[in-house]
């Protein structure tokens, strides 16, 4: 589904990713570690496409497409999704007007009719139910006062209205205190399936004993030095980031 | 109108045409310049009696002395009164477009856009409709509606024939003829306008739109609007349409005066979407407008205002509160792009004990353009606990245009209390980014962002109208990013 292939990208003048590699298939669930400043959310921003985050090197393919080419949003309506580390609010907006007019955008693309108000409102409804959000932030400014765990549940019920093939997931533990964390991961256990991928890109393992992944890699120095299985996870929680970019160095 | 309306006043007409002291009567449209027979001659063709063109005359003798103000935060070349025509008739069916085929095309893409059904473009674009599609349909049921309540809605120049008391007592009682420099040549020239009355303790059962009287004459660049609501009555004015109008007249100076009397409501929307030029600032209205209303004891006045068009705008709805307990609502979205320039805002006058007033602005610049809020709130010495909150937010969009902010606060009474809150505010590339990333494009995305800004503003529409307005916001700002 995904193919990164000596990918090198710079934001600004300064380039992060030296030449990253990484295969996703449908299905499977992959997570990325490192230290900080590793380009972990480098990677992510700059396959969603932000602005001045410049892929200058390498080639990535999204099922069968070339995703550099495309527009932010024309990633999203493929079916790209990231949940961010830090949600950004839009004062006014509501939450439940923002949410149906980008199922909306992305029903288009795939040359759907935008869904109707009724059903969506029970759709809507249901999400907030399984990551456990009153109905009440439906109404509210989209991220508008939340609290950090609030911000977060909030882009899984995104993630979970939007179905995306493609879910990559910015640090979606920080913040978040056990019982949310346990939320969170039931929410994401929950949309795994044959179809779709998902690549977290977080600090700590302790995510990973919530959501247990298929792939662990490393990354450092804008690359990917090591992967492996859970018990690599495992193995950085222990013993920390050192060894790994001494035997790689 | 109907059709014995329109044979009364050209009966009217024709009366003074035999009677005509000015030569030139056969002439529909004046060669352009401005004197008192040009006054004359208007007041003439509208064979209006004597003590109006008097008060006419009046008001042009005191514009001649007066200079054109400059103080706005606005620049444009200087008007040339004398290059104006003011007076044209109507256009003839034959000199207008036949159908929409004959239309700017641009113009029609707008319509589209804002979802205007296909016979409300043909009438907005001034298409030579067929009399049976005349707003008769529409315009009939809802005269007699209104006159069964007693609500009187017609042209200001039915008005002057048919409820010469009421105008005589109400014009220029709110804005007084030598107000300012515009309302000065207002009140000499005015072309037409609206004029309502709403009796003792009547809740007006609709609201009153300007757009029912659209297929009428035309009202022109002197528009005149005076809407007096007595002793506990109720009235709601929508005036303007998302859609934007054809004009010729580069020129616009409206006066509008509003009196509510002792518990009466006035709540006075408008929609403004004149020409406002081409992306590089050519062309474009010139929209110097007076708003003005008057409250008495425990009245309210309530402006809502949207204003995206013209190339330069210079408004400022304001209340006087002269009652006891009075309320005065300004609530505002301006919206500039491109060259547009805005120098808008309002005026409390707080005269009478507890009067209260909130004032909402929201402000938003995109392009190169230059919006400016420039408010006043008076506490004068009478207006023991009086109270004022202004909210005053700026948003830009891009980073060469320009928000300024220009409060006024003068206070004589030491147990009134003025709030004021101001806020200048980007829209975010994060902003941008979360929503495209959703699957929005840029210009959903800023549309989305500038709608929830202006909520609080919208919310005070009338509920069709918000719909639209939000979408004349997105259309206003077409090209304003990417």
């Amino acid at each position: 589904m995904l193919s990164v292939k000596e990918l090198r990208a710079s934001v600004g003048d300064k380039e992060i990713l030296k030449g990253l590699s990484l295969e996703v298939k449908a299905g499977e669930v992959h997570a990325i570690m490192g230290p900080n400043g590793s380009g972990k959310s480098t990677l992510g921003h700059v396959l969603a496409g932000r602005e001045n985050y410049q892929a200058i090197g390498g080639s990535v393919e999204f099922d069968g497409k070339n995703l550099l080419d495309m527009d932010t949003e024309e990633r999203a309506r493929e079916g790209l999704f990231l949940a961010f580390q830090y949600p950004v609010e839009i004062p006014g907006v509501s939450n439940m007007e923002f949410l149906k007019t980008a199922v909306d955008a992305v029903r288009a693309h795939r040359g759907q009719e935008a869904i109707d108000s009724v059903q969506f409102m029970k759709l809507a409804r249901e999400k907030c139910k399984a990551v456990n959000l009153d109905d009440q932030f439906l109404k509210r400014g989209v991220n508008e006062g939340f609290s950090g765990g609030e911000k977060k549940r909030n882009e899984l019920m995104q993630m979970m209205l939007l179905e995306p093939k493609l879910c990559i997931m910015d640090e979606t533990d920080s913040g978040l205190d056990i019982d949310a964390l346990q939320v969170v991961a039931e929410g994401v256990n929950a949309m795994r399936n044959e179809d779709r991928a998902i690549v977290l890109v977080t600090h700590y393992q302790r995510l990973l004993d919530f959501i247990k992944p298929d792939f662990v890699h490393v990354l450092s120095g804008g690359r990917i030095i090591k992967s492996g299985d859970h018990s690599l996870a495992l193995e950085l929680e222990e013993k920390g980031y050192g060894w790994i970019t001494k035997e790689v160095a | 109108m109907s059709q014995s309306e329109q044979a009364q006043i050209d009966t009217l007409l024709k009366n003074d045409y035999e009677a005509g002291f000015y030569t030139s009567v056969e002439s529909d449209t004046l060669p352009p310049g401005l004197d008192e027979d040009v006054i004359r001659f208007i007041s003439n063709k509208k064979g209006e009696p004597d003590w109006m063109l008097e008060w006419r005359l009046e008001a042009y003798r005191g514009w001649l002395e007066m200079v054109e103000p400059e103080w706005a935060h606005v620049r444009y070349p200087k008007v040339d009164f004398q290059a104006l025509s003011y007076f044209s008739a109507p256009k003839s069916m034959a000199d207008k477009p036949k159908s929409l085929d004959e239309v700017d095309p641009e113009l029609l893409r707008t319509y589209e856009k804002l979802g205007i059904p296909l016979h409300e473009q043909e009438m907005l674009a001034g298409v030579a409709v067929d009399a049976v599609f005349d707003s008769v349909s529409v315009g009939t049921t809802f005269r007699a509606k209104l006159f069964e309540a007693g609500v009187i809605f017609c042209s200001i120049s039915e008005a002057v024939h048919e409820y010469p008391e009421l105008v005589k007592k109400y014009l220029g009682s709110v804005v007084p003829r030598k107000d300012n420099f515009y309302a000065a040549l207002n009140s000499a020239v005015f072309s037409d306008g609206s004029f309502v009355y709403i009796p003792k303790g009547v809740r007006c059962p609709m609201e009153l739109s300007t757009y029912f009287r659209i297929n009428e004459a035309k009202t022109g660049q002197f528009e005149r609007t005076l809407i007096v609501a007595e002793e506990g009555s109720h009235v709601s004015y929508l005036e303007g349409c998302t859609a934007p109008m054809r004009d010729e007249n580069q020129l616009h100076a409206a006066v509008v005066e509003l009196v509510a009397l002792d518990n009466a409501q006035i709540k006075y929307s408008t929609v403004q979407n004149w020409y406002p030029g081409d992306k590089e600032g050519k062309g474009g209205i010139y929209n110097f407008v007076t708003k003005r209303g008057v409250c008495h004891d425990s009245a309210k006045i309530s402006w809502t205002q949207v204003e995206t068009g013209s190339a330069v705008t210079w408004k400022y709805p304001s209340v006087v509160l002269r009652g006891d307990n009075s309320v005065g609502e300004f609530y505002s979205v301006a919206l500039t792009n491109n060259h547009q320039q805005a120098d808008t805002g309002t005026k409390m006058i707080h005269m009478g004990k507890n009067t209260r007033s909130t004032i909402i602005s929201k402000g938003i610049s995109a392009g190169q353009s230059q919006n400016a809020y420039r408010g006043l709130v008076r506490m004068s010495q009478r207006a023991e606990g009086a109270r004022n909150y202004t909210q005053c937010d700026s948003l830009l969009i891009g980073d060469r245009c320009g928000a300024h902010t220009f409060p006024y606060i003068e206070s004589r009474n030491p147990s009134a209390v003025v709030e004021h809150e101001a806020t200048t505010s980007k829209v975010s590339e994060d902003q941008l980014y979360l929503c495209q990333q959703r699957g929005l494009d840029a210009e959903k995305a800023v549309s989305l962002i500038v709608n929830g800004f202006c909520k609080e503003v919208f919310k005070e529409l009338p509920m069709e109208f918000a719909v639209e307005a939000g979408k004349l916001l997105e259309v206003s700002l077409e090209g304003s990013v990417g």
